[in-house]
Parts: C-alpha cells; sequence; structure tokens
C-alpha cells in the first residue's frame, strides 16, 4: 500500500511538472505586459515531440542516444525521493538528501557529456559552463541541507520535514539563511534568470540551452520534462521543508487530498515569486556567477554557525 | 594454515620476480636441458618435446613473460585468500622468522588491518596480472629488457605484502625500502628519456626523507619501551608531548609516501613515467600500503590518540582534497591528472580518518568507527577505481602513443570496450550513486553530520565546513571527470594517431579492466559485505564495531538507525531500472518515430572541423578563472599580424602553463638552503693533501684523547 501511494506521487510529480512550467510562463507573461499561452501548452509540447522523428548528428555515438533516458529516470528517482503529498513513504526512505544530489550530478554528467559527443563549440562551451556553475552550486546547497539535517538530526527528507512539523511555527535564524541559500541554489541549478535565461539560445549567454541544441523528438521530451521535474523538484524542497504545514501526515484520503492541495497552492505562490523575480532582474554576466553562488555558500555557512551557536542544545 | 596462504603470496611475487630473470637466459636452459637428456635418455618423452617447444627462439620471451605473469596474479589470488580467510575468522595470527638480527628476528603479524590490505593488493595484483602480458609486449627487448621490468614488479609487490606483515620495526622498515627502492627502478624503467630520471630521482629522494621520519618515528617510540618489536612499542607510556611528536613524524613519513599536499609533489612526477601497470599498481596500491603504516603506527602503536592530531589529519585531507582536483583538472597529460586525482582521494581518506580520531578522542567509539570504516572503504575503492583508470590510460596509451588529452577524441567509436569501462571509472570516481565511490562519500559525509555530539564549539563549526569542501571537492571531480572522459572518448579525433587507433585485441588487456570495472559496480550496489567485512577489522583494532550489525544487511545501509539515514542502491537500481525501462519501450513503440540520421548543424558555415571542438584548457577556463589563486598560471598569447599597417591577425599562439605552489613556496628554498650548507661544508675540501693529513692527524690526536 505505502510502495503503491509512492510510486502513486512519483507519478503525480511527473504529471505536474509541465503545469508548473505553464503556470511559471503565464504568470510572466502577464507581468510583462503580454498575452500568454494556454496553461497546458507544455504539455502539447512534450506530446508533439515524442510524436516527431528524431534527428541524430552523424558523429553521435550511443552514448548521445542514450543519455535522455539516463538523465529522465535519474531526474524522476531523485523526485521520488522528495515527499510531495505526504511523509514516511518508503522510498523517502530507500535514499536521503545526499543522494538526491546524487541524483542530480548523475543527470548532470550525462548532460554534460552528452553536450561534448557532438564536437561542435556551442556543446562544449555549455558543458564547461554547467559544471563550472554546478560545482560551485553543489556546496553552497549541501551546506543549506547540512543545516537542516543537522538540527533535525536526520538526513532523511521525511524525516526532516518531520522534525519541522513537530517543531511548530518558531523563527529559527538558521533555517531563514538556509531557506534564502537554497532559494538561491534553486535558481541556479534550475537554469533561470539571472544565472540563465531558459527563453534565449544567444551563444554569449546560454549554457543548458547549448548543450542540448543537437537534441530533437522524443530526446529533447525527454530532457525538456526532466528540466521541468528538476525545477519542480526545488520548488517542492523550498516549499516542503520550510513550509510543510497542510503535508499529509496519515495516509488517509482526506490527509492526502489536502496535502495535494497544499503543495499546488504553495508552488503557485512560489511560481509568482519566481516569474516576478524574473521580471524585474536581468541576467548576469557569467563571471559574477561564482559571486552569487559564494553568496548562496555563505548564507549556508551562517546558518550553520547560528545553529551551533545560537540554538544547540548546549 | 592462513598464514602459510600470506607466505605463497608473498613468495610467489618474489618467484614472479626471479623467473623474470631468465629472460636473458635461453642458451644456458637451453645446454642445461641437451645435458639432462644426455643423461637420461630415457626420461619422459612428453615432458622433453614439451621444453624443447618451450626453448625456441621465437616462443621463449612470450611463454616466459606469460610464466612471469602467472605467477604474479597467483600471489595475487593467495593475497585475496589470505585476506578474505582472517577478515572472516577474525582472528590474529603470530609467527617468527629467524632472518634478520641475531637478537631480533623477523616478527610477524597477520591481524584484520593487514588482511584487509592484503584484499587490496590481492585485487589489484590479479588485475594487473591478467594486464601485464598484452601490455609488455610493445616494449623493444633490447633498450627496455622485461628481465629489469619483471624483477622489480615482483620485488615492489612482495615488499609492500611484507610490510603488512611485519610486527616490528626494523622488519617493516626493510620491507618498507624494498618497497620504495623497487618501485624507484620501476620508475626509472624508461631511463632514455632525461625527465623520467629527474622524477624517478625525486621520488627517491622523497621516499628516503619519508623512510627517515618513519625510523625516528620508531625511535621515539622505542626510546620509551624495552625493544623494537610491535609489542613492545605498543607497552610504551609515552607523555602527550612525546606521542604527539612520533605522530608528526609518522604523519610526514607516512603522508609522504601517501601523497598528501604539501609533499605530493613526487606523484605527479613520478606515477606518468612509470609503465602504466606499474603507476597502477602505485597509484592504487602503494598509496594504501603507506596508508596502512600511519593506522598502524596511531591506532595499534601510539593507541592513544589525541583530537589535535585528528583537526591536523582533517586540515591536511581538506586541503589535499581540494588542492588534488583542482591541480589534476588542469593538467593534459592524463595519467599526470591521474595522479593529481589520487591526491585527491588520498586527502578525502585523510580526512575522514581524522574524524575518527576526533570522535574517538572525545569519547564517541561508536561514530569513531564510523569514520574509520568510511576511510577504509574509500581507500578500498579508490584503489578499485583508480587501477582500473590508470590500466585504462594505458591501453589508450598504447593505442594511440599519446597521453596528451587534447589530442585526442572521438575513441568511443573506435574502442568501443576501452570506452564503458573507463566510463565506469570515472563515474566511481565522480562518486556517482550506484557506484562504489559514492557508497564511501556517503558514509563520510554522515560521518561529518554527526558533528552535533561534540562539545568543542571550533570543531563544531570547523568539521561542516570541511563537509562542505568535500562536497566541493566530490563536484569538481565530477568536472574534471566529463573532461576527461568527453575529450578522450567523445567529439571528433584530434589528432592522426586517434583516427587510426583501434580496439586493443589482447584479451587479458580488457580482462584486467573489467575484473574491477564489474567490482567497482558491484561494491556500489552491495556494499554491505565488505563493510562488515571493514567492520570487524574495527572491532579489533578500536575495539568498537557499529552499533547494529543487521543494520548492514545486504539491502539497506543504515549507520546509526533507519530514522537517521538510510540508503539502499539496490532498490534505487531497481527504481532506475523501471523508470528507463518505462520510457524506453513507451516512447520507441511507435515504428514512424525511428530515429533518423543527418550531418551536424554547423550554422551555415560548411564543415565543423576537429580544431572548432572545446580543448582541455578552454574547458576548465571558468574554474581556472574563478579559483585563479590556487595555481601559478602563466597565460601567453602571441599575435603574428600581416598586411597592411600590419592589423590583420594571421595566425594567434596560445601557450599556457599552470605550476603548483608548492614549487616555489617550499621547495625551491629548501634547495637553496641544502646548497648553500653544501657550499659551507665544502670550504674543508680545499684539494690539498697536506691539508688532508692535517685533519687525519688532528682527528687522531682527539681520539687519543678522548680514549685516555
Amino acid at each position: 500500500m505505502n510502495w503503491l501511494l509512492a510510486a502513486i506521487q512519483t507519478l503525480l510529480f511527473a504529471a505536474l511538472a509541465p503545469l508548473l512550467a505553464g503556470w511559471i510562463k503565464w504568470c510572466k507573461c502577464r507581468l510583462q505586459n503580454r498575452k500568454a499561452p494556454s496553461l497546458f501548452q507544455p504539455y502539447r509540447d512534450l506530446i508533439k515531440l515524442t510524436n516527431k522523428q528524431p534527428v541524430v548528428a552523424e558523429q553521435a555515438s550511443w552514448l548521445f542516444t542514450i543519455a535522455p533516458y539516463i538523465i529522465f529516470s535519474a531526474t524522476v528517482l531523485a523526485a521520488s525521493v522528495v515527499p510531495l503529498i505526504a511523509v514516511d513513504l518508503p522510498t523517502s526512505a530507500s535514499a536521503d538528501v545526499i543522494v538526491m544530489v546524487g541524483f542530480f550530478a548523475f543527470a548532470r554528467f550525462f548532460l554534460a557529456l552528452a553536450g561534448l559527443d557532438i564536437g561542435t563549440a556551442f556543446g562544449g562551451m555549455g558543458s564547461s559552463r554547467e559544471m563550472t556553475i554546478s560545482s560551485l552550486a553543489e556546496p553552497a546547497m549541501l551546506m543549506a541541507i547540512f543545516t537542516l539535517s543537522i538540527a533535525a538530526s536526520t538526513t532523511n527528507l521525511s524525516g526532516a520535514i518531520g522534525h519541522v512539523l513537530n517543531d511548530g511555527l518558531v523563527l529559527r535564524p538558521s533555517f531563514v539563511f538556509a531557506l534564502f541559500a537554497l532559494i538561491l541554489v534553486a535558481i541556479a541549478e534550475t537554469g533561470r534568470v539571472p544565472v540563465d535565461n531558459p527563453a534565449t539560445h544567444l551563444e554569449l549567454t546560454m549554457i543548458h540551452e547549448a548543450m542540448i541544441l543537437e537534441y530533437s523528438g522524443r530526446h529533447l521530451a525527454l530532457i525538456e520534462w526532466a528540466s521541468q521535474l528538476k525545477l519542480m523538484l526545488y520548488g517542492v524542497l523550498i516549499a516542503n521543508i520550510f513550509f510543510p504545514w497542510g503535508i499529509a501526515e496519515t495516509f488517509t484520503a482526506k490527509a492526502l487530498s489536502f496535502g495535494l492541495l497544499a503543495i499546488i497552492g504553495k508552488l503557485a505562490g512560489l511560481a509568482i515569486f519566481l516569474a516576478a523575480a524574473e521580471t524585474v532582474v536581468a541576467k548576469m554576466r557569467l563571471f559574477r556567477v561564482q559571486e552569487y553562488l559564494g553568496f548562496a555558500y555563505l548564507l549556508g555557512l551562517l546558518g550553520m554557525l547560528s545553529h551551533i551557536i545560537l540554538e544547540a542544545s548546549r | 594454515m592462513i598464514l602459510i596462504l600470506a607466505y605463497c603470496a608473498v613468495l610467489l611475487s618474489f618467484a614472479s620476480g626471479l623467473l623474470a630473470l631468465m629472460m636473458n637466459q635461453r642458451q644456458i636452459l637451453l645446454e642445461f636441458s641437451r645435458y639432462w637428456f644426455k643423461r637420461f635418455p630415457d626420461g619422459n618423452k612428453f615432458g622433453r618435446s614439451v621444453l624443447e617447444n618451450s626453448l625456441k627462439e621465437r616462443r621463449y620471451p612470450h611463454l616466459l613473460r606469460q610464466a612471469v605473469f602467472v605467477l604474479l596474479g597467483l600471489s595475487g589470488i593467495f593475497a585475496i585468500l589470505a585476506g578474505l580467510s582472517i577478515l572472516i575468522s577474525k582472528s590474529v595470527v603470530i609467527d617468527q622468522i629467524s632472518l634478520g638480527l641475531p637478537w631480533l628476528p623477523w616478527h610477524v603479524r597477520f591481524d584484520g588491518l593487514s588482511g584487509f590490505f592484503y584484499l587490496i593488493i590481492g585485487i589489484a595484483v590479479t588485475a594487473v596480472s591478467l594486464y601485464g602480458p598484452g601490455y609488455v609486449h610493445a616494449y623493444d627487448e633490447s633498450q627496455h629488457p622485461f628481465a629489469v621490468l619483471g624483477l622489480f614488479t615482483g620485488l615492489f609487490v612482495s615488499g609492500m605484502l611484507l610490510v603488512l606483515l611485519a610486527d616490528d620495526a626494523f622488519f617493516f622498515m626493510i620491507a618498507w625500502e624494498l618497497m620504495s627502492v623497487a618501485s624507484y627502478f620501476l620508475v626509472a624503467f624508461q631511463h632514455e628519456n632525461p625527465a623520467n630520471r629527474r622524477a624517478a630521482f625525486l621520488y627517491l629522494l622523497m621516499a628516503e626523507v619519508g623512510a627517515l621520519a618513519i625510523i625516528l618515528g620508531f625511535g621515539v617510540l622505542a626510546s620509551f619501551s624495552d625493544g623494537f618489536t610491535f609489542d613492545a612499542l605498543r607497552e610504551s607510556k609515552l607523555s602527550t608531548t612525546w606521542a604527539s611528536i612520533a605522530f608528526v613524524l609518522a604523519l610526514l613519513g607516512f603522508g609522504m609516501k601517501a601523497g598528501i599536499v604539501p609533499v605530493h609533489v613526487w606523484l605527479p612526477e613520478a606515477h606518468p613515467v612509470a609503465p602504466s601497470h606499474i603507476s597502477a599498481l602505485m597509484s592504487g596500491v602503494m598509496l594504501k600500503v603507506a596508508l596502512y603504516g600511519l593506522i598502524r603506527f596511531c591506532y595499534d602503536l601510539l593507541a592513544d590518540v589525541q583530537w589535535q592530531w585528528g583537526v591536523a589529519l582533517l586540515i591536511l585531507g581538506t586541503l589535499s582534497a581540494l588542492g588534488g582536483i583542482l591541480y589534476a583538472m588542469m593538467q593534459p597529460n592524463l595519467k599526470r591528472l591521474l595522479a593529481y586525482s589520487s591526491v585527491e582521494n588520498i586527502g578525502i581518506i585523510f580526512m575522514v580518518l581524522g574524524l575518527s580520531m576526533i570522535f574517538m578522542d572525545n569519547g564517541q567509539p561508536q561514530l569513531a568507527a564510523l569514520g574509520f570504516l568510511a576511510a577504509l572503504f574509500h581507500a578500498f575503492n579508490h584503489a578499485l577505481f583508480k587501477n582500473l583508470l590508470f590500466l585504462g590510460a594505458g591501453i589508450i596509451h598504447h593505442q594511440t602513443h599519446e597521453l596528451n588529452i587534447d589530442m585526442m577524441g572521438g575513441l568511443i567509436k573506435k574502442m568501443p570496450q576501452t570506452s564503458k569501462l573507463f566510463l565506469v571509472g570515472c563515474m566511481s570516481n565522480s562518486s556517482l550513486p550506484l557506484f562504489n565511490g559514492f557508497v564511501s562519500e556517503w558514509l563520510a559525509f554522515q560521518t561529518a553530520l554527526q558533528v552535533d555530539v561534540l562539545d568543542n564549539g571550533v570543531l563544531r563549526s570547523l568539521i561542516p565546513v570541511a563537509a562542505a569542501a568535500l562536497a566541493l571537492t566530490a563536484a569538481l571531480a565530477a568536472a574534471c571527470f566529463v573532461k576527461v572522459f568527453g575529450l578522450i572518448f567523445l567529439g571528433q579525433p584530434r589528432s592522426r594517431n586517434c583516427i587510426k587507433a583501434h580496439e586493443v585485441k589482447d584479451k587479458g588487456m580488457l580482462a584486467g579492466p573489467f575484473l574491477l570495472a564489474g567490482l567497482c559496480f558491484f561494491i556500489g550496489i552491495f556494499p554491505g559485505g565488505v563493510i562488515s567485512l571493514i567492520n570487524s577489522v574495527a572491532g579489533q583494532l578500536l575495539g568498537e564495531t557499529l552499533p547494529n550489525d543487521s543494520a548492514l544487511a545486504w539491502l539497506w545501509l543504515a549507520p546509526f538507525s533507519a530514522k537517521q539515514a538510510s540508503y539502499s542502491p539496490p532498490l534505487v537500481l531497481i527504481g532506475a531500472l523501471i523508470a528507463a525501462g518505462v520510457c524506453y519501450w513507451y516512447l520507441r513503440r511507435n515504428p514512424l518515430t525511428v530515429m533518423r540520421r543527418a550531418e551536424t548543424w554547423d550554422c551555415g558555415f560548411g564543415g565543423l572541423t576537429p580544431r572548432m571542438q572545446y580543448s582541455s584548457s578552454a574547458f576548465t577556463m571558468p574554474i581556472r578563472r574563478i579559483f585563479a589563486k590556487v595555481w601559478i598560471i602563466d597565460e601567453q598569447i602571441h599575435k603574428d599580424m600581416q598586411g597592411a599597417m600590419n592589423q590583420d591577425v594571421a595566425a594567434v599562439h596560445y601557450q599556457l602553463h599552470i605550476q603548483d605552489h608548492s614549487w616555489p613556496r617550499l621547495y625551491l628554498p629548501i634547495a637553496h638552503v641544502v646548497n648553500s650548507l653544501a657550499r659551507q661544508v665544502g670550504r674543508i675540501q680545499t684539494g690539498n693533501i697536506r691539508v688532508y693529513l692535517g685533519y687525519s692527524f688532528v682527528t687522531l690526536l682527539l681520539m687519543l684523547w678522548m680514549i685516555s
């Protein structure tokens, strides 16, 4: 029963991810006084791509064609670890938050290799930048997560959320710092403005798009879907760790449906925040990113120190 | 019984070395066999024909090489058996060999810790002996005699095995020196190149300085005890100050061999110049023997570890891990890069070992056991994947005659098997889930996150920072190995050698790496077995194992309790297979959407050339710019101008030299001081015989005066 619930939650994750992407686009269009596409446009794009014949460059090796499957399944696995509507599901015990970061690394490893496989300058450029940014973002993210896991004395995401739920609404300085650090990292890792612009194909600025330039058809669909999943995953992490109220602690129909409504509401709110931020902030130069991520790391470190100095029991 | 297995391993590797000496003795063997059959003409006909056949000029070298590596492989298998049986039986075996000094026979002790490192050496040696025959085939016998290579390989392996058996300081140092000196000759094997001779000399110098420090460390212990046996040294009662002095000496000595920053400089010089299977052994195994020495010295002989030592190890380890991977990233030479990556991994091991010491002294033996376990497990994993990568580098070098990764590319199509094996090594080294490197890093993170139990505020804030540095290291390692795999195997070939390259023909050269890659994956999925083996080592050495042995069942990995942290690689693998399988099946069901091949998009400029691809220095440019202070970067761009007013650029020359900070900061000043001291001493050597006679006279007078 629990395993079934975990599988349903993972499927729900995958099913809702394009909707979130559509909603962000909708909000952004409205904020910029443009006419918005339908909320379901991302679904239509994915279906269209899966029905198209994929074109693969002659120089591509086997790695290029299997990479999308690996990227997608690694991202789905990462999503299965994160509690979406209920805590204490068995999947979140089979892998903890460090393994989740490992899945991201796995997907990124293959994405970067796929970028290098064709042997064009764009692919190499994208891979190089992606690996640079992610290698700076990963320690910042783990610093924020370590703050939480030391406070909750567990690296299990369900356990950490349960800890926050039990404590009730307390303003902890460490959590505030960790929250801001995680938001900064999330923006960098999901390739949003100001680090990367998902809408651009300008060679000087693109990062994610440069790596997947050669992909088409179902391969592109998988990669696009994986990146939508990743965006949603970071949103859920922020929403459920720092504002876990509403998540189902018992597996009754009422609690679960309430949990679903709660997470949809929280994500919709976060998406509005993201769209507003993307509307008012301009993309920064590539070599400013390290300052941005250094700041995120510093916030994470401050969170950790304030936990150790101010909040720890002794 | 177990000890016989262990002795067999040593003797077999020794025998393989001696057998290699027969390479140039074919004539003598031939004459001997003729003499023998003349004396016993009615001997075994079959044996005679076999012997004569194998002594034919064309077959003899080939057969002898095979035989040498078979013996070496048997030695590896015996070492595995010996290690496994001592680990499973959880016993300690003691023996004495009546060799050595008259009042100090060689003491032998074979316990769990030795057994575990025996296992590591055994696996590595077995893989290398599968790989070896094909690899050494390419050497020209007149220039690079196999007798030398085989002899010193055998001595090197037996030296390493003897270090693990030693139970007195004297025997330990003899075995240690055997290992160091034999490996010196292996590094200097291709001595026609001055750079190789220089690297080998640097290695020998640092190995001997390290050995001196170890001897002094033993000396400090011995001065507080009666005798040189480890049993006597264990009994010695040292004050904290003297124990710390002994620790610093041991750290210097063993650290020099293990290659921690800043005494790592011999590693990136010596590893690239040795033959690839030797660099695999040096990097995968010899560094682990140094680690064994440090663990034996601190946990067993000194026993009473101090948390300050742990802090020293933690800081040095963090520096090595970060420095190692950052330097690795900038290397265009594949084997140099792998050598620097070894520095990184040794750094990680030292970090976790330091954590274990800190917890030990703070009265948390279970956490100390966890840290110890993570350190040994990472040592084991590093031995597997670094061996694999070095053997892979050997195959690439063998097939393309190229070690510069900027001249490679596109090998995934030319060498499909090698590329898959190498990919496993890269993924393992980048600590991606499902592979063994990830499990040990996961355990390392879990150890670091238990910092809440400590009372000391400085430690409580230092350890999480070290954990974040570990995260940075892992992420940079992933970037580095994306670069390595991407530039070597993907894209278009960048040189003629790579266009002409093809898969290696020798089956053994693929079998060795295949064994290691299989183990990397298998242990990544089922780490429980190895972990319970290490757990018994921790039980013997620290007197404490992990709390709940059943929590380490084959399916779940939960060091404390499932509530705190758990990881189940088999379930993750099943999940990954389901997810990938479903979308693979679903997306390819429509026959209309079969894949079509087309030309690569070239922006309409007509023709992509290999030179348009990103090179190694281009790939790492952002990182080079962000961490610019870490290296000494000498970057020169020179433009050839032409045309009217000298305005057109005809060609651009780009030069990049990256140097280690430790040379100008640490080694050149030391070399300078040594030189100037030598010049001072040189003053008494006037070259005048009367002055020398005067010295003799004065010395004689002084001695007479002292005696009377």
